[in-house]
């Protein structure tokens, strides 16, 4: 009984019984991979397996064959040949945070976890550099280098569980990305096991390595070209003073003018977010961050000399004031700004306190379109009867809608998807991006062909097809199809599903 | 290293490329290749200055298609940059793309065509109190799509980044015709491959960019230039990583250097006036005992100063680790005098440095590229040579790309799998 269509190295559908996924790893293979990464590296029991399921994206779930927990860069090398010649394709996971299911296991495929390699191989504070494996926690830099007055600047809201690897992967932003930049601004360059096992080192620890800006594309791939073993990050010296205000309007809109007019004077700010009525009731009733109950609450977060600080600061207060700011409250130690930062960093755990399920989506809009696009969202929310909170890095345009729904009640769940979509397609005519900082992964592959031509898909696969030709890393994410590498003659693989009798060529 | 792309092409039975070319062209605005169109020493046949960017793709597609050698060309002032071509019949030149799309100013965006010089963009942007933070060379001549494809950038790097770091969206013209945008119009963007970093620096090899989006910054209310004298390399040294070091946020960072003279080092902050006051103190403290020397804003085009009357001289990046400039600086001073080499150098405090070097004679000038880069290399830089005098012995222009190299023939080969682009001209032949 033929139940399965999978698609083969070459690109040829392969038909396989259903037993075949427990088949594809046979004795042989994953004695080899014992052999490579012990005992204690290799994970086959089905409940462990079902930890690795899925990342923080939970509606998909796949168990994957195995899981395997390398210690070293030849370790990884030394799986992915095995992989590589067994055509068996392999999945890429540091810390399972990811939000576009990034790190999904495929069918029939492996895990490698890089969380075994951990440790913080070289700090440099002349040249502001530091080198990691690719499982350092991504504030374990910051917490390392702090003692010296420097700080690793990107800072997505699961800093302190996320992996430099899985940072790598996706890209991640965070709320200071309006000043200091992404993950891809910070690295500057790699050691990476690609898929056919051999090992590339891809920029260095100087600027402008000669030839094609490799690092610049792998960044952000969503680990399809790769596995990133060892990354050279650059640290920021912290600044002088960092205050941090935040200001209570009585709708997005007026926090939202405000916005435009501390862009229109000529500041960047460190960060400035927003978050809407619905969002700040969720963060007071989870981590009491003192925040005002009102429409749209503003955080505007300036760094730099402090005389530089306090002159802007000045006139941040002028601007909120203006577009009609009730209180404002500018924090200044350390501590208060803790206390700011908190509420907005748990948001999104902390809807789950006003609604027993939510889907947390991330897309980008030109800044200006705030206005019109949150009123859409009211309007759309409330013809489905569905309640969204919002959370935005004000300053780029990126939202963070949560669609709130309860799963009980039948048909709110499709209905919360569909809003959720309906959202980003909003983004996509808006002139933004359906993901800003989350990734495309396997949530939102179907979108890219709404925010992209084909034409543009298939020239970003022709990247893929340089690193990946046989599509083994990460393989049926970010892209809404497959692109053929290649159909050039040459030798005759047969995959290993025919070779074992389980599946033939239609 | 793997060999070169095929060198074959042109003059390979084909009849008369020109006149199907005449056909796409409209024949206006196709015209014969005279010496000034030179490449790298190598001359064109043809020059096409194409009206839109379909009529370019359709072009290329051409150009592809009849094994023609393809050199895309923005304002053609750094057409003796690279290798040269192993061939090169037709120029595709953006000189007539060269409108602003759309300057989304309350966005802080803007979306031009390649061809657009970074002057003209420039002042479009200064109209609402903007511009693109970067300070290429000859920003007068120099367009859009040429100082993305040589990836150059000078001194607003430190505090600013890179081209990689302000280009959002990217569309490029590959040589099979097809046009693909990638990127956006938005600042933050992670939805797919990152093809416009992939397309800078690339030197046209990939595709012809056509347009581009960046991010933008406001113009600065303040600027305040400082210029110091330094005692030695070492002390200027001293300087440049005690400003990196400390809670200055510089917007200029440099130090010149001419053989025989006592290095300067200069220092750029742009802010409120109150910022920059307390600024300037703490930058006193750290700089003592250099002395201040008269300082003008002219200091932060001392890169173009190198270039000038270059024709017998040769000019190189180079890049080090911050840390590392002082004992690059010396080596480089030591192997020119010893060898009876004039040198002069800017060297940006992120590492990045530019080197002149002149002599009666030019096989002196080789010993010292020869004998630099390879030192460079093993420390984890580079040095790339941008310009060469004519009577100089041929060197590669960029050095090794390590086991990096056979990636980028794969990419080169799915994006131009005939080597229609720029052929030789990028690194390890490609």
């Amino acid at each position: 009984m033929w139940t399965e269509v999978l698609t083969s190295c070459s690109g040829y559908p392969l038909r396989a019984k259903r037993r075949a996924s427990r088949i594809i790893v046979d004795a042989h293979i994953l004695q080899e991979f014992r052999a490579i990464t012990g005992d204690r590296g290799l994970i086959t029991s089905q409940e462990e397996l079902k930890t690795y399921e899925c990342d923080g994206l939970t509606n998909f779930r796949v168990v994957p064959l195995a899981v395997l927990l390398p210690r070293s860069t030849e370790q990884v090398q030394g799986i992915v040949r095995v992989c590589h010649r067994e055509r068996v394709p392999f999945v890429a996971r540091g810390s399972g945070t990811g939000l576009s299911g990034g790190a999904l296991p495929v069918k029939d495929g492996v895990v490698i976890s890089l969380a075994r390699m951990n440790r913080i191989l070289e700090v440099d504070l002349p040249n502001a550099r530091v080198t990691v494996e690719p499982g350092v926690i991504n504030l374990e830099v910051t917490g390392r280098v702090a003692p010296h007055g420097f700080f690793y600047a990107p800072d997505p809201s699961s800093q302190s569980i996320c992996s430099i690897g899985g940072n790598v992967a996706e890209n991640a932003g965070g709320a200071h990305c309006l000043k200091y930049g992404f993950t891809t601004t910070h690295v500057l360059g790699l050691e990476v096991v690609l898929p056919d096992g051999s090992l590339a080192h891809l920029g260095g620890r100087t600027l402008d390595a000669p030839g094609y800006d490799l690092p610049g594309v792998f960044v952000g791939s969503e680990g399809t070209l790769g596995i990133a073993t060892k990354v050279i990050l650059r640290i920021v010296k912290r600044p002088e003073c960092i205050q941090t205000l935040l200001a209570a309007f009585g709708s997005t809109s007026d926090a939202g003018a405000a916005v435009s007019g501390i862009i229109a004077a000529g500041m960047l700010p460190a960060a400035i977010e927003m978050m809407d009525n619905l969002a700040i009731q969720a963060a007071e009733a989870a981590v009491h961050a003192n925040y005002p109950n009102c429409g749209g609450l503003l955080l505007v977060e300036l760094d730099g000399p402090a005389a530089e600080v306090e002159a802007l600061m000045r006139q941040v207060e002028e601007i909120c004031r203006k577009c009609g700011a009730g209180q404002i409250r500018v924090a200044q130690t350390e501590a208060e700004r803790a206390v700011v930062w908190k509420g907005r960093k748990a948001a999104f755990a902390a809807v789950g306190r006003i609604s027993p399920n939510y889907i947390v989506q991330d897309g980008v809009i030109p800044r200006t379109a705030l206005p019109r696009v949150m009123s859409e969202i009211g309007r759309l929310g409330a013809e489905a009867g569905i309640r969204v909170a919002n959370v935005f890095h004000a300053g780029d345009g990126n939202l963070h809608p949560l669609v709130l729904y309860d799963r009980r009640i039948e048909g709110q769940e499709h209905a919360a998807e569909v809003l959720a979509n309906r959202i980003l397609e909003l983004c996509i005519e808006a002139g933004g991006s359906i993901t800003g900082e989350h990734g495309v992964g396997e949530e939102k592959k179907m979108m890219m062909s709404k925010m992209y031509a084909e034409p543009d898909l298939e020239t970003m696969q022709r990247v893929r097809c340089a690193f990946d030709p046989e599509h083994l890393s990460n393989p049926t994410k970010v892209f809404p199809r497959p692109r053929l590498c290649g159909e050039m003659p040459g030798e005759y693989r047969p995959h290993p599903l025919e070779v074992a009798g389980i599946a033939e060529r239609f | 290293m793997a060999a070169p792309l095929s060198a074959s092409g042109a003059g390979t039975g084909i009849a008369d490329p020109w006149d199907d070319l005449r056909a796409i062209a409209g024949g206006e605005h196709l015209r014969a290749a005279g010496p000034v169109d030179g490449v790298a020493g190598v001359q064109p046949q043809m020059v096409f200055e194409p009206s839109s960017e379909t009529e370019l793709a359709a072009a290329l597609r051409y150009g592809n298609a009849a094994g023609l050698g393809v050199v895309p060309r923005g304002g053609g002032t750094k057409s003796c940059w690279g290798n040269p071509p192993v061939r090169a019949d037709l120029i595709l030149s953006t000189v007539r793309l060269n409108r602003v799309i759309e300057h989304a100013w309350a966005d802080l965006t803007v979306s031009v065509e390649a061809g657009c010089t970074i002057q003209n963009l420039q002042n479009m942007l200064a109209e609402h109190g903007q511009r693109i933070a970067v300070d290429p060379l000859w920003p007068e001549r120099s367009t859009v799509g040429g100082i993305l494809s040589t990836n150059d950038s000078g001194s607003l790097r430190i505090r600013y980044g890179a081209l990689r770091d302000l280009i959002i969206g990217i569309t490029i013209a590959l040589p099979d015709g097809t046009l693909a945008s990638s990127g956006g119009k938005v600042v933050k963007n992670v939805a797919g491959y990152d093809l416009p970093k992939l397309a800078t620096g690339a030197l046209g090899t990939l595709g012809v960019i056509t347009r581009a989006n960046f991010r933008l910054h406001p113009m600065p209310h303040n600027i305040r230039s400082f210029t110091f004298a330094a005692c030695d390399l070492g002390d200027a040294n001293r300087v440049m990583l005690a400003v990196q070091d400390s809670s200055l946020t510089p917007a200029g960072l440099q130090v010149r250097l001419t053989a025989g003279a006592v290095p300067a080092v200069d220092v750029r902050f742009e802010g409120t006036v109150a910022g920059l006051a307390a600024q300037e103190m703490v930058l006193r403290k750290i700089v003592a005992p250099a002395a201040e020397t008269v300082t003008s804003d002219a200091v932060w085009q001392a890169r173009e100063g190198l270039w000038s009357s270059a024709e017998a001289a040769a000019i190189a990046k180079f890049s080090v680790l911050p840390a590392s400039v002082t004992e690059t600086c010396g080596r480089i001073g030591h192997l020119a005098d010893s060898l009876g080499v004039q040198w002069r150098a800017v060297v940006q405090g992120t590492g990045l440095g530019w080197l002149r070097l002149e002599a009666s004679r030019a096989a002196a000038i080789h010993e010292v590229l020869h004998t630099l880069r390879p030192e460079l290399e093993r420390v984890g830089g580079s040095l790339a040579v941008l310009h060469r005098p004519a009577a100089m012995p041929a060197i590669d222009a960029w050095g090794s790309a390590g086991d990096a190299f056979p990636l980028m023939l794969s990419v080169k080969q799915q994006f131009d799998p005939r080597g229609t682009l720029n052929p030789g001209r990028f690194i390890g032949g490609i």
